[in-house]
């Protein structure tokens, strides 16, 4: 027992002293390369279940900055992304963001999970109101729900990348005259309820001639055959079924469509994500299509060749799409917003951004509303093709353009009642 | 009717792959009395290493090779891992499973990467077996079918009609009573471990591609097969089978049932309306919970038959 009890000692002891070096660590940090960067927190799953999007976007993210950074940064200093793991806690994202002020970051950007983007909203805003004189401005780049720039809007969050209800606005705007019978289904949880929600708001709204034939929300990555489901599909009559299902909620659905020889469309709203058309591949031929932030065909198709060639430097090197120009644009929009006040300061800053217009990496027009903090940008509906000049993560197929909706085309009223800061 | 007749159909596919995982883990459950978590990573593994061999040698070959090498790492792990955490005892081996679990996800993230690999169906069985009202039976699926009750044929006979069964049987009944005969407890207990593995190992390479070989894939499986065991009974494989068929039988079926426990009151003139506390839990239809449903019959049958379905002995 004696012995059990030095070493539990000499165990405590260690502890005690790496804590201590670790926090001296992060003490000494910022201090030593305080002025050189720009420093942009990243707050994002980078372990567990859902890195695989983290992951990609930090990558994503250091081949954007070669070229902001070339453009010349902001301040005639260089930009830095500092990444930090939420494994997609709201209670962890909040701890990393406690971890940011410290380090006197101005800016965090989040891309992944409308849950962590609400706890994100929330604690910005407190953050900002209680240390006035250390404030951070949320760059929201990927949390969807609608809410966050309509009831839950905060002076504090911009919003990057077209919410919900915009894109279920260009999902059924893209739908094709002929289709007359849908199908929705949809993951039980949040993002799935709002999808469903806007998916039949827009349907009212711009197709009445259609009919919903089926309704159904499902286990949220639950379900391991999806025969049942396909049965119920055929017995329904549908033409397309419109989804905002991903992962493997969406592959498996897909594979036992092609399986039981359903001949079906899938309108999608995620299919394009990271590891989509791997996992899908030739199944997903001539049926499946979803609504796109950019993909590699755009720039051929729109004939812009610096964009192709700015897409190719990226394939060079990736064996997954570039699509995430929404986060080259805001990145851009953020060093000019930093060059016109001339500092980082996240008041500044903000004000800049509002109603601030620019163009994105193939020259459309984009606008921060200066109402709600939401971007209006187009977006692209595309379906999945071999007549392709780029195909997606090397499956031979690849998506072309259907459709665009254009940055007026997505621009919505807002019930956004923003309180905005005093001083 | 037709969509019971294809619901069945596929049940019973997806039943068989369970059964495929579950035996394994059955087996080394009731010879250790460990619930190995480690079980559905063995599984991930299977896919991923078919994988990768597939494209070198071809997939039939590669149905061999990777439930072999499984096989191997698991005996590893047995012979270098748990035989030590086993003299301190059950929490030990269980918290040394736990922990591989994690440690093989993030081997298999850092070796394969996060994305989902291209894993499919080779070309030789990628074909309609036959046509059922208008729907597709996949020959693959079939090909499931027969390579699971091959297994299932092939484990009942080196259980039951082999020297080497009889020791695990006894000792899955009576471990203590074995050793004290003289048998090699250890040399068996490795055995069946690495057995284990080569079986799970083998429902990786046909789920692999029946699915979607990615890192999530075990966190995915884990908690059914867990289910199956537990709901099955300890020390019984003929409760696993039955336990796996149910549950894949129910996972189907559950989907087609568009009916709420509402509905069931409305014959009785009970009509539920309004925003009650209860109405959420009343009207939600079961296509929209049956993935819960495995949990739930586990909780009821650990509360009235605790040894489970077909258990010889307490859990």
């Amino acid at each position: 027992m004696v012995g059990h009890g030095g070493i539990m000692m000499l165990l405590v002891r260690g502890l005690f002293a790496a804590v201590i070096a670790f926090s001296l660590g992060i003490a000494a940090r910022p201090a030593a390369a305080a002025d050189d960067t720009i420093k942009v927190a990243y707050i994002d799953p980078l372990s567990g279940p859902f890195a695989s999007g983290g992951d990609e976007f930090l990558k994503v993210f250091g081949y954007i900055l070669q070229k902001v950074n070339a453009d010349g940064g902001a301040l005639g200093k260089k930009f830095e992304v500092v990444p930090f793991d939420d494994k997609l806690q709201p209670a962890e994202a909040l701890i990393a963001l406690k971890n940011i002020t410290d380090q006197n970051i101005p800016f965090v950007m989040q891309c992944t999970g409308s849950n962590v983007g609400a706890a994100l909203v929330e604690g910005v805003s407190k953050h900002n109101a209680r240390n006035p004189d250390n404030r951070i401005l949320y760059l929201n780049c990927g949390a969807l729900a609608t809410e966050l720039t309509n009831e839950q809007c905060d002076f504090w969050q911009f919003r990057f990348t077209g919410n919900v209800e915009m894109r279920a606005a260009a999902r059924i705007k893209a739908l094709p005259p002929e289709v007359k019978k849908v199908y929705l289904l949809n993951q039980d949880y949040l993002f799935g309820q709002s999808v469903q929600h806007d998916t039949k708001k827009w349907l009212a709204k711009l197709r009445p001639d259609i009919q919903i034939v089926g309704d159904e929300l499902m286990p949220f990555g639950k379900v391991q055959d999806f025969s049942s489901y396909i049965a119920k599909i055929k017995a329904s009559g549908a033409q397309s079924v419109i989804t905002g299902n991903y992962n493997r909620d969406l592959n498996l659905l897909i594979k036992a469509a092609v399986d039981d020889g359903l001949n079906v469309r899938f309108d999608t709203y995620l299919a394009h994500l990271i590891g989509g058309p791997t996992a899908i591949g030739s199944a997903g031929e001539g049926r499946l299509s979803s609504v796109i932030e950019f993909h590699p065909n755009v720039p051929v198709e729109l004939n812009k060749p610096d964009a192709e060639a700015f897409d190719n430097g990226w394939r060079a090197n990736h064996s997954t799409d570039f699509s995430e120009v929404p986060f080259l644009t805001m990145f851009q929009m953020l060093a000019k917003a930093i060059d016109k006040v001339g500092s980082t300061d996240p008041l500044k800053v903000a004000l800049a951004l509002e109603d601030m217009k620019a163009t994105d990496l193939v020259g459309f027009p984009v606008w921060m509303r200066k109402e709600d903090h939401q971007i209006s940008m187009p977006y692209y509906a595309a379906h999945f093709t071999k007549d392709v000049k780029y195909d997606s993560e090397k499956t031979g197929l690849g998506w072309k353009t259907d459709f665009i909706a254009s940055s007026e085309d997505l621009t919505l009223p807002t019930t956004c009642k923003m309180k905005r800061p005093k001083s | 009717m037709e969509t019971l007749l294809i619901s069945l159909l596929n049940g019973l596919v997806y039943g068989m792959l369970l059964f495929m995982l579950a035996s394994g883990l059955t087996l080394i459950f009731s010879m250790m009395g460990v619930l190995n978590f480690a079980h559905a990573s063995i599984y991930m593994l299977g896919a991923y290493l078919a994988f990768t061999i597939s494209q070198f040698v071809g997939f039939f070959p590669a149905l061999i090779i990777s439930p072999i090498l499984c096989g191997l790492i698991g005996a590893a792990i047995e012979i270098w891992g748990l035989r030590r955490a086993h003299h301190n005892g059950h929490i030990a081996e269980l918290l040394f499973t736990f922990g591989l679990v994690f440690i093989i996800q993030r081997v298999v993230q850092m070796t394969w990467g996060m994305l989902p690999m291209a894993y499919r169906v080779p070309p030789s069985l990628d074909f309609p077996l036959f046509v059922l009202y208008g729907s597709n039976f996949p020959a693959y699926r079939g090909f499931m079918l027969v390579i699971s009750a091959a297994m299932l044929l092939g484990t009942w006979l080196l259980l039951k009609k082999t020297r080497v069964g009889l020791i695990i049987q006894a000792a899955l009944t009576h471990p203590h009573m074995v050793s004290a005969l003289g048998h090699n407890v250890p040399r068996v207990f490795t055995m069946v471990f690495a057995g284990g593995c080569v079986l799970a190992g083998l429902a990786g390479v046909i789920g692999g591609n029946y699915q979607t070989t990615e890192p999530g894939m075990a966190d995915s499986m884990g908690p059914i097969v867990f289910v199956v065991v537990v709901f099955g009974g300890l020390g019984s494989l003929a409760g696993c089978f039955v336990a796996s068929i149910v549950m894949g039988m129910i996972q189907t079926f559950a989907v087609v049932i568009d009916y709420s426990i509402a509905d069931l009151l409305r014959p009785l003139g009970l009509a539920i309306s309004g925003d009650t506390l209860l109405t959420e839990v009343l009207t939600v239809p079961v296509a929209r919970i049956g993935a819960l449903l495995p949990f739930v019959m586990m909780v009821t049958i650990l509360f009235f038959r605790p040894r489970g379905l077909m258990g010889m002995r307490d859990t």
